[in-house]
């Protein structure tokens, strides 16, 4: 499975990482480093601000630390980028729980339903038996792509009709569950772009049905979020927040040239971590999102 | 976190004011705080770069030098520079024989087949017999939600089994929409990504059968730095004609547009601003510019303003608010006038320099105070909307147990509504109440 995220991360090393390697080794420590670095951080999204301070953290510390080796300065950087998402933890579930409800949330066209089913394909093989919700039913045929899914990743799938009040169906989801002796619902809800008051109200109205059904529920709730996605991303985390009591992200779409550095500024403005990575259209490419392996992909040699 | 630009490159000049004369090295400190905007907004590194080197030409020249409003005269600058490099709204070209073909292409979830839906729409309001085919097979009930969203509309869909080769199907709607008699194909593709190559091909056969008039990239509005790429690949895959960018409603700054626009060179044609299939406008390069900039966006309002307010309404609750004879009936009028143009917190957003307000306001407050208002004066009879001064205890009591307030809020209401109408009636100078009326739009 690492195998896998190495790939698709090849495509972004050769990119980003590949162009970080090229400039330590081309270029003397100089104002033209920090300056290209700079150019070479922000084309990978990860924001004005985050890349002003990473970088000028790392040019103090090769000052500080009498640095004269551009090997050695590349090495700070790459501490330091571990350092910024370094409160990123795979998704541990507790084991003491009889049923978990994990909720994905997000805006528009993001990769939830996708996502949904990759995550019960990922946890039917870790022995859990999985139950979807298909809570998004305002989108034309929602309901249908996620009951493809459950065919697919063999999860049975709880719908109702198309434009049925989703609270309505998260309640059957949970009240089914009890009664298969399921140990986990994954609940797919309707992209909703964060600005829109109503819908970010709807969402707490779920996680209240959901809260009534099961105690502390929803345990996980995630937010999905497109590797392509620029700095609005940021806008995204905090305003789901601040709804949804996010748990964690799901970056999608990682097997793009997207860098995902938006991870970067993620973590050093707010205080969410990185759960899982989409690498693909198939229900295998998922993955925990590891931050060490993140890093360490990124500035091995590009092949 | 997006501040305004304006006020960002205020403060500087306020620090450089001092000097007297500004300096070609005060420009540049302004424009690195120009760079620092666009990049926040998205804009790609290198187009920034080269947009910075021609506003640094007009800028250091005597445009800014000379100018006594330095901050005022960049940001024109840069506005100006970014509707030039947004280029004019291009109509769509439906020249050709019979049916002219639009095709849609993008990265997966970037909204083609919502598009499709809403250009079917848009171009069967302007009297087009438009078809969609449903040619995206890979994502699972693409099809389904294609054939749904044509229920919705009442607009015809043609499909096949997920099992038949798109570039087929596509073949097979031209001599479908032949006999059909219907004048516009619209080919909704698969997401796929730019680097894909075997799907690339794809499009190309697509492409090859059908000859179409229109190939539309369809872009988020939230993409990052990528967007280059996505638009360098489709251009050099397949070639297109034109841009889409899709959920424009967000708060994405959608700088994106700027690097697409600057890479393809090919003209954005429309905007996808809501989830409603009648939500798609014609691009307007001055708008996107003034929202890159966090300037607000008053036409839009003014839009707005002009399609969901009836002018007759506002007109005569204007003239009444002169004369003294605004009472409840006309407030409620005017209260529900407002309610329409849509969340009161989106409004303030696009009133130039209100972003900030508009973010502090508590928008659940605000909404929340208009409905209960409006209840109070729902549970009012007629005779007391006309004459709040019948509200007497008793019938205030009623008043509130009606809208499901208390009596306090009725009396607040009251006198906030007195207050409004003694001032009215101290405006008895005409050259003030032109000021108002002007307001109002009504001048």
């Amino acid at each position: 499975m690492f195998g896998k995220i190495r790939d698709s991360l090849s495509k972004t090393r050769n990119n980003f990482m590949g162009h970080i390697s090229n400039l330590f080794a081309k270029n003397d420590i100089s104002d033209d480093l920090w300056d290209e670095l700079e150019e070479v951080l922000i084309q990978s999204d990860v924001g004005v601000d985050t890349t002003l301070s990473l970088v000028e953290t790392v040019k103090n510390r090769v000052k500080e630390e009498h640095i004269k080796q551009t090997d050695e300065a590349k090495n700070v950087l790459k501490e330091e980028m571990g350092k910024l998402i370094s409160s990123n933890k795979p998704l541990e579930l507790d084991r003491k729980r009889l049923l978990t409800v994990v909720m994905v949330v997000g805006v528009n066209g993001s990769g939830k339903t996708t996502t949904a089913a990759k995550l019960a394909w990922f946890y039917q093989n870790k022995g859990e038996k999985v139950i979807l919700s298909a809570a998004d039913t305002f989108r034309a045929a929602g309901i249908e792509q996620l009951q493809i899914w459950g065919e697919r990743c063999g999860a049975a799938v709880i719908a109702h009709r198309p434009n049925s009040d989703p609270g309505a169906v998260i309640y059957d989801s949970l009240k089914s569950a009890y009664s298969r002796k399921a140990s986990m619902v994954i609940i797919d809800t309707a992209g909703r772009l964060h600005t829109k008051y109503n819908l970010m109200r709807e969402l707490e109205k779920l996680y209240k049905i959901a809260g009534k059904q099961v105690h502390d529920a929803p345990h996980e709730s995630l937010l999905i979020l497109d590797a392509t996605t620029g700095q609005n991303a940021i806008s995204q985390a905090k305003h789901f927040m601040e709804t949804a009591k996010i748990s964690g992200v799901i970056l999608t779409k990682l097997d793009g040239t997207a860098k995902g550095g938006v991870v970067f500024a993620i973590n050093s403005e707010l205080d969410v971590p990185v759960r899982f990575i989409g690498t693909g259209e198939t229900l295998e490419d998922i993955a925990p999102f590891d931050a060490e392996e993140f890093v360490n992909g990124l500035f091995e040699n590009g092949n | 976190m997006f501040e305004n630009l304006q006020d960002k490159l205020q403060s500087v000049f306020d620090k450089l004011a001092r000097h007297g004369v500004l300096t070609e090295a005060d420009v540049n400190t302004a424009l690195r705080e120009v760079k620092l905007a666009l990049l926040e907004a998205d804009v790609n590194f290198k187009v920034t770069k080269n947009f910075i080197t021609r506003i640094r030409e007009r800028a250091v020249g005597t445009e800014v030098t000379k100018s006594l409003t330095p901050a005022q005269q960049v940001v024109k600058i840069v506005h100006e520079e970014l509707i030039a490099t947004l280029g004019e709204s291009a109509p769509l070209n439906l020249g050709g024989g019979s049916p002219k073909i639009i095709m849609l292409v993008g990265l997966q979830g970037s909204g083609k087949t919502t598009t499709a839906a809403k250009l079917a729409l848009h171009l069967r309001r302007s009297g087009q017999r438009p078809l969609m085919v449903a040619a995206d097979t890979r994502r699972p009930a693409a099809i389904d939600q294609l054939v749904t969203l044509g229920k919705q509309l009442g607009i015809s869909v043609y499909s096949e089994d997920p099992s038949t080769p798109p570039p087929k199907i596509c073949a097979k709607s031209v001599d479908v929409a032949k006999r059909g008699a219907y004048n516009i194909l619209i080919l909704d593709t698969s997401g796929r990504l730019h680097i894909d190559e075997e799907l690339m091909d794809e499009l190309r056969q697509i492409k090859h059968l059908t000859n179409p008039q229109e190939i539309l990239l369809v872009v988020d509005a939230m993409t990052g730095q990528d967007a280059v790429k996505v638009a360098k690949g489709f251009n050099n895959g397949v070639g297109i004609s034109g841009l889409v960018m899709t959920k424009i409603d967000g708060d994405a700054r959608g700088g994106s547009a700027i690097s697409v626009r600057a890479v393809s060179g090919v003209p954005i044609k429309f905007m996808g601003t809501g989830e409603k299939l009648n939500e798609l406008e014609i691009f307007y390069p001055d708008r996107l510019a003034s929202r890159i900039l966090g300037m607000g966006d008053v036409l839009t309002l003014i839009e707005k303003a002009e399609t969901t307010l009836d002018e007759e309404i506002a007109r005569e609750g204007a003239e009444k608010l002169l004369e003294g004879s605004f009472n409840f009936e006309d407030f409620l009028k005017q209260l529900q006038q407002v309610k329409r143009m849509g969340p009161l917190t989106q409004i303030l957003e696009m009133i130039p320099g209100m972003r900030d307000i508009a973010k502090q306001v508590s928008a659940e407050d605000a909404e929340k105070q208009l409905v209960r208002t409006e209840a109070i004066i729902n549970s009012m009879t007629t005779k007391e909307r006309k004459r709040p001064k019948l509200l007497n205890g008793s019938r205030k009591r009623r008043v509130a147990k009606g809208s499901g307030t208390s009596v306090q809020e009725i009396n607040q209401l009251i006198i906030q509504f007195r207050q409004m109408q003694k001032l009215m009636k101290k405006i008895k100078d005409p050259r003030k109440r032109k000021g108002i009326l002007n307001m109002f739009g009504l001048g």
